[in-house]
């Protein structure tokens, strides 16, 4: 199977968007383009409201990726199992496709025989680690984010290591909401690691409003520049993505 | 996070492909990736995951096939018997069914029978390991929750194989204390140096049984933590060569470690520290008659110990 790539915007937040666009519509705008909008919804000691919550598992649904919330504490291993988990979740769809093309039927990996599984899941566990990745990460800085910020650089900085490990090449890029100026603010355009996060990140300024909808808006122009610049440069450019059924 | 896999203890669960017929006894453990269940078929115990995930099913399912292919008279993980799937009302679950490993945890047993066996079942887990590596397979999330010592003869085998990783892929399974990336000291890459790391992890943790937080982290930390133990603080070379990635197999690191316990014998500081009733500060050169009366001690041990360092080669070999 040729290699292509799985695009994802990865957004880390502790609660409600509250300007601008609806974070729900640009998330579905994000997954008719072929990019799945994961959310990872951070809380420290206290609980999470339920309307953060209900936006949170709202923004995956609508994005179709997965959303899970955590305590501060277990961010990293959660932020890289997200990202997994929304790979294979994506890769798999490309898969099923193509045994709806072979068989001609809808098919999924659950009606076949256990027999049969194995080699389906073999294929997607190659894919997992040939396929390019590009994550777009989208962190929350408003007030309440200045403690947990330490620990999403943390997190961020384990991601990056786990994913190096992979055959496939990755590119990440990061962007913080609300940016100085502007709703959001680009802190690392596309770059195989994320190392250079760790100097930016101790200079972050939390504060402002909550515009999560403007923030994925951006993350995924983001994606079209990058789009447009490398498809001219390369003659093709695979983007692996669950249709909308 | 998906429901955990919840079922009583004797519930009859049949598969739908192979209709086999299994008889839940009791849960044995559960974690994020499903429940593990001691079953009884004809009579015969055997241990049954179940997960609502297909995927994490079948995964493990290839791993656990693979081993089969990979390893000699008894294996590293459990055998496979069946895999299947089964239609509780409207719901399918996915399971499969494996030999069940009966024993006590590795942690728990040293706790029980002493030091002395640390280095034993170190020494029998790389042997392990070795085969494994050989088959183009890591262990992946090495740690003692996933040891076991079975007894008649005691000897170490891993439970869960939901971490173990064909080699130049990238490691998904992973406890943190036990890897080596979360250390700094090195990549997620699957290569026999990553599981070595967890050897010497699980080798301090033997010594540590509360673990400790990272702090400053790296080589700097771990290295003080090793001295601060006079008992591990003997294998400091060898944990130090597999905690910075030297020991490109698990071989290597074997030899090493048999080597050292028998420079350890000869130099009169004994292998074995039972139950706390061997003098400690043996005098250095408290009286020259006894001399020759030391030596002949020395000398008896160093037998025993080749001849029993001999007797564990020739198991595993």
């Amino acid at each position: 199977m040729k290699t292509g790539t799985v695009r994802q915007i990865l957004l880390i937040t502790d609660g409600c968007s509250n300007y601008g666009e609806d974070p729900l519509a640009m998330a579905a705008l994000a997954k008719e383009q072929g990019i799945t909008v994961n959310v990872i919804g951070v809380i420290q000691n206290d609980q999470i409201d339920e309307a953060a919550r209900q936006e949170i598992e709202g923004i995956a649904a609508q994005g179709g990726g997965i959303s899970q919330i955590v305590f501060t504490e277990v961010l990293s291993q959660t932020v890289q199992m997200v990202t997994r988990q929304a790979m294979t979740q994506t890769l798999q769809g490309v898969v099923n496709q193509e045994l709806k093309q072979i068989l001609n039927k809808d098919i999924s990996i659950e009606d076949l025989s256990p027999e049969k599984r194995g080699e389906i899941m073999e294929v997607v566990d190659e894919l997992n680690e040939t396929v390019n990745l590009d994550v777009l990460i989208l962190v929350d800085t408003s007030a309440s984010m200045k403690k947990k910020l330490p620990t999403v650089k943390e997190a961020l900085l384990d991601l990056s290591l786990s994913l190096a490990a992979r055959m496939g090449n990755n590119r990440f890029s990061l962007f913080v909401f609300p940016g100085k100026q502007k709703n959001v603010e680009k802190l690392l355009d596309w770059s195989p690691r994320l190392d250079a996060i760790s100097s930016v990140f101790s200079k972050l300024i939390p504060g402002g409003m909550t515009p999560t909808g403007p923030a994925i808006k951006e993350a995924i122009r983001h994606f079209e520049d990058r789009r447009s610049i490398f498809g001219f440069l390369t003659k093709s450019d695979d983007f692996y993505h669950e249709e909308s059924s | 996070m998906k429901n955990p896999v919840d079922i009583h203890p004797g519930t009859v669960v049949q598969g739908k492909w192979h209709k086999q017929t299994y008889r839940i006894v009791r849960k044995l453990g559960s974690g994020a990736n499903g429940s593990v269940y001691l079953a009884e078929v004809n009579g015969k115990k055997v241990a049954m995951k179940m997960s609502r995930d297909v995927r994490i099913i079948t995964s493990e399912v290839n791993v656990l096939k693979s081993f089969a292919k990979a390893q000699g008279d008894v294996p590293l993980g459990p055998s496979l018997f069946d895999v299947d799937d089964w239609n509780v009302g409207t719901n399918t679950i996915p399971f499969y069914v494996m030999e069940y490993i009966d024993g006590t945890p590795f942690l728990h047993f040293i706790e029980q029978k002493g030091k002395s066996w640390v280095p034993v079942l170190i020494l029998q887990l790389l042997s392990e390991l070795d085969k494994l590596h050989h088959a183009g397979w890591i262990f992946g999330d090495l740690k003692p929750e996933n040891l076991i010592v079975t007894s008649t003869p005691f000897r170490v085998r891993c439970v869960d194989v939901g971490g173990a990783t064909q080699f130049s892929r990238s490691v998904k399974e992973f406890t943190e204390f036990f890897d080596r990336g979360f250390w700094g000291l090195g990549s997620r890459k699957a290569e026999p140096s990553y599981d070595l790391f967890a050897v010497a992890m699980i080798m301090i943790n033997c010594y540590y049984p509360n673990r400790f937080p990272k702090k400053e982290g790296g080589l700097v930390q771990l290295n003080r933590i090793i001295r601060e133990n006079r008992e591990l603080a003997r294998y400091e070379d060898i944990l130090l060569k597999a905690i910075t990635g030297k020991y490109t197999d698990a071989r290597h690191m074997h030899q090493e470690m048999i080597r050292d316990i028998q420079r350890q014998v000869s130099q009169g500081k004994g292998l074995q520290q039972t139950q706390g009733s061997r003098r400690q500060k043996s005098p250095q050169k408290k009286v020259r008659s006894r001399f020759i009366g030391v030596l002949e001690t020395v000398l008896i041990i160093f037998i025993i110990c080749f001849l029993y360092v001999a007797y564990i080669m020739e198991k595993i070999m």
